[in-house]
């Protein structure tokens, strides 16, 4: 229905060709159309214009209008940059020098935290790990519950010495709307996984928004307690312009230490991707593809910088150029 | 709100210039009313400013809020339709309501949410969980039944027929004279084609005891323009009756509802403002249209 970039930039250079060089209003056209895209990717609008405010730079340059294909030569801008943005290379794991590594995972509510968890687990005991799950969400429904299940179907143990929300548990009172120790379940499962050498600890925690200040504390108290070697922020790939809010707060309450893109086998075209590499710096290291254990792999830069642009045919056209 | 002030403060100069207009468009697109309905609320603004000549700023914000309301018809019909049916064979026939959307937008939440509302209304409600396949999700589900008091019908097997514990559900209502059954079912992604058939089927076989009268179709708010694709195929698919647009208790403004409500006319009908039991309100044009504007 829609024209794609990439049908878009083709017919656009179909007439710059005839003309050889590229005008200053050749460019603005183009970074016009790039522009469009980034926006209909959910790129956040303060990135759009950085964005493209550094290609349109770079094409003006005399990198462009000495190319033999000034054209393509700015489509193979827009790829770098955004590759260059979206973190070149992959980053594995941090593992800690003395056992036990301890990921926490963070995020909104619904992202794939939990989903997550057993997804790590089971790739990290298919490498030979021996991964413990902590159930350090005690705040939505059922979350422990759902976390044991998710452990039993990985095959690795969970420590879940709280049962969290149910329907035995106690309303949570209006005023007071938090339940249990997560702080303390989380510590206490750091050190479990010592006692019974758990060489790895991926402790599960409550969904929770930027702004609600006291679950980010709580989220700040769970992350000074077992001091881990690596916090994931988990984010969804629908997500749209509240990207940069969200990745910032939880960049400022839990300094996470990378990302993982959840829902990627959506067909979303994840602009938040973007988003958050460029206002946190932070790499995004894994992609989440799905329901099911396995559906998980590391993030490739490349692809996503196509899948955003929506721009596979483009870039055959860099490589003819 | 910030963008309230700076809007004032762009509108307030005597005359509107390019840069002052990419201003408003900028705010447009950070609420997530994407693109192209972006553009095309601009165009009609610049127009009628111009013809009518417009000067007075507070006349330009009342103008552009006035363009949002009209693009959200606040004259279409919000309220939930939940009572029971008598068949012509004189058969009690409940009213349904399924909850359908992608993963992890607030479904068993807003189900839960909704039972307490009907039950503080004084009507008999059955919680059907259908979705059989998310760990642990009957249990979340049966949470907020107990904690509301009342029943869930659910499968005591893991990946069992989601249609079929609809189809007992709704017939427990049926058989139970309950006022209305609640199905809740599996996140699904609007592009995985086997999981949708599966939603129809869902709601071909509870509609062999009674058709929904309700179909809601859960958003997030944090969702970017893939609302709009999810809006579409979830429509086509389950016929949807209703937007329910959750999280708006966080930073997200939830614009997409814009792009979806105009190119399918289903109606937002509520909103989530939070985890809790009582966070689910009606959904207030005027008040969603503030919020966007700041
Ligand atoms: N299609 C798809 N679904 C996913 C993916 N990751 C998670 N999900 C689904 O998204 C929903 C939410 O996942 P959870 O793992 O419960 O998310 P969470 O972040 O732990 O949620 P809270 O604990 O409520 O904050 C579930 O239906 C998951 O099955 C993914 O990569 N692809
Ligand atoms: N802040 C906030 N959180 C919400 C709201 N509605 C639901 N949630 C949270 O979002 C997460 C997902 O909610 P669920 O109700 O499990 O979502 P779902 O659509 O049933 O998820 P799946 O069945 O896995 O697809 C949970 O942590 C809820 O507590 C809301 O309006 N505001
Ligand atoms: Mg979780
Ligand atoms: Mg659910």
């Amino acid at each position: 229905m829609f024209n794609s970039l990439s049908d878009r930039l083709t017919s656009t250079f179909k007439n710059l060709r005839t003309r050889g060089r590229l005008s200053e209003a050749d460019i603005d056209a183009t970074v016009r159309e790039i522009r469009r895209a980034l926006l209909d990717a959910d790129v956040a609008v303060p990135v759009v214009r950085e964005f493209t405010a550094a290609v349109r730079e770079r094409a003006l340059s005399s990198e462009v209008s000495g190319a033999l294909n000034p054209a393509q030569q700015v489509v193979k801008i827009v790829n770098e940059e955004l590759v260059d943005i979206l973190g070149g290379a992959t980053r594995p794991l941090t593992l800690a020098k003395t056992p036990p590594t301890v990921i926490m995972l963070a995020g909104l509510q619904g992202a794939g935290k939990t989903t997550l968890a057993g997804k790590l687990a089971h790739a990290l005991k298919g490498q030979g790990h021996t991964p413990l799950l902590v159930a350090a969400d005690l705040q939505r429904p059922n979350a422990v519950t759902q976390l044991s299940v998710v452990a039993e179907r990985a095959g690795v143990p969970v420590f879940a010495p709280h049962p969290g929300n149910t329907s035995e548990a106690d309303d949570p009172a209006a005023d007071a709307p938090l339940i249990g120790d997560p702080v303390g379940v989380a510590r206490d499962g750091v050190a479990y996984a010592k006692e019974r050498q758990h060489d790895v600890v991926i402790v599960d925690t409550a969904g929770r928004l930027g702004i609600d200040q006291v679950l980010m504390q709580q989220a700040a108290d769970i992350r000074a307690a077992v001091n881990p070697d690596e916090v994931l922020f988990v984010i969804d790939a629908m997500i749209g312009q509240d990207a940069v809010n969200t990745a910032k707060a939880f960049a400022d309450g839990v300094d996470f230490t990378g990302v993982v893109l959840s829902k990627l086998d959506g067909d979303a075209r994840g602009g938040a991707a973007l988003s958050v590499a460029k206002v946190t710096g932070r790499p995004i290291m894994f992609a989440s593809t799905g329901e099911k254990l396995t559906d998980f792999e590391v993030f490739h830069p490349d692809r996503m910088a196509s899948r955003i642009l929506d721009m596979g045919d483009v870039l055959t056209l860099i490589e003819q150029a | 709100s910030p963008l309230g002030a700076r809007l004032l403060s762009v509108l307030s100069r005597d005359s509107l210039t390019e840069d002052d207009w990419d201003e408003i468009e900028e705010e447009l697109l950070l609420a997530d009313v994407g693109a192209g309905p972006t553009t095309e609320l601009l165009d009609a603004l610049r127009t009628r400013v111009r013809v009518l000549g417009v000067r007075e700023p507070a006349a330009v914000r009342d103008l552009l809020r006035a363009e949002l309301v009209a693009l959200l018809q606040p004259e279409l019909d919000r309220t939930l339709h939940t009572d029971p049916r008598t068949a012509e064979d004189g058969t009690h026939l409940p009213a349904v309501t399924l909850v359908v959307g992608v993963n992890g937008t607030g479904k068993t939440t807003t189900v839960g949410k909704l039972a307490r509302v009907l039950v503080a209304d004084g009507r008999s409600v059955v919680l059907g969980a259908a979705d059989t396949f998310r760990a642990a999700a009957a249990d979340q589900l049966t949470t907020w039944g107990n904690r509301v008091g009342v029943p869930t019908v659910r499968s005591d097997r893991e990946g069992a027929d989601p249609a079929s514990v609809a189809f007992e559900a709704v017939a427990r209502g049926r058989d139970e004279k309950t006022d209305v059954v609640l199905v809740d079912t599996a996140g699904r992604l609007q592009n995985k084609a086997g999981l949708m058939d599966e939603l129809g089927k869902i709601v071909r076989v509870a509609s062999k005891v009674a058709a929904p009268s309700e179909v809601l179709l859960v958003l997030d708010a944090t969702t970017g323009q893939n609302g709009l694709s999810q809006a579409r195929v979830f429509a086509e698919v389950a016929g949807v009756t209703g937007i329910v647009l959750t999280k708006l208790d966080g930073t997200a403004k939830g614009g997409i509802v814009v792009q979806v409500q105009r190119e399918l006319g289903v109606p937002v009908k509520l909103i989530g403002l939070g985890e809790g039991p009582d966070d689910l309100a009606p959904f207030d044009v005027e008040e969603f249209v503030d919020g966007i504007l700041g």
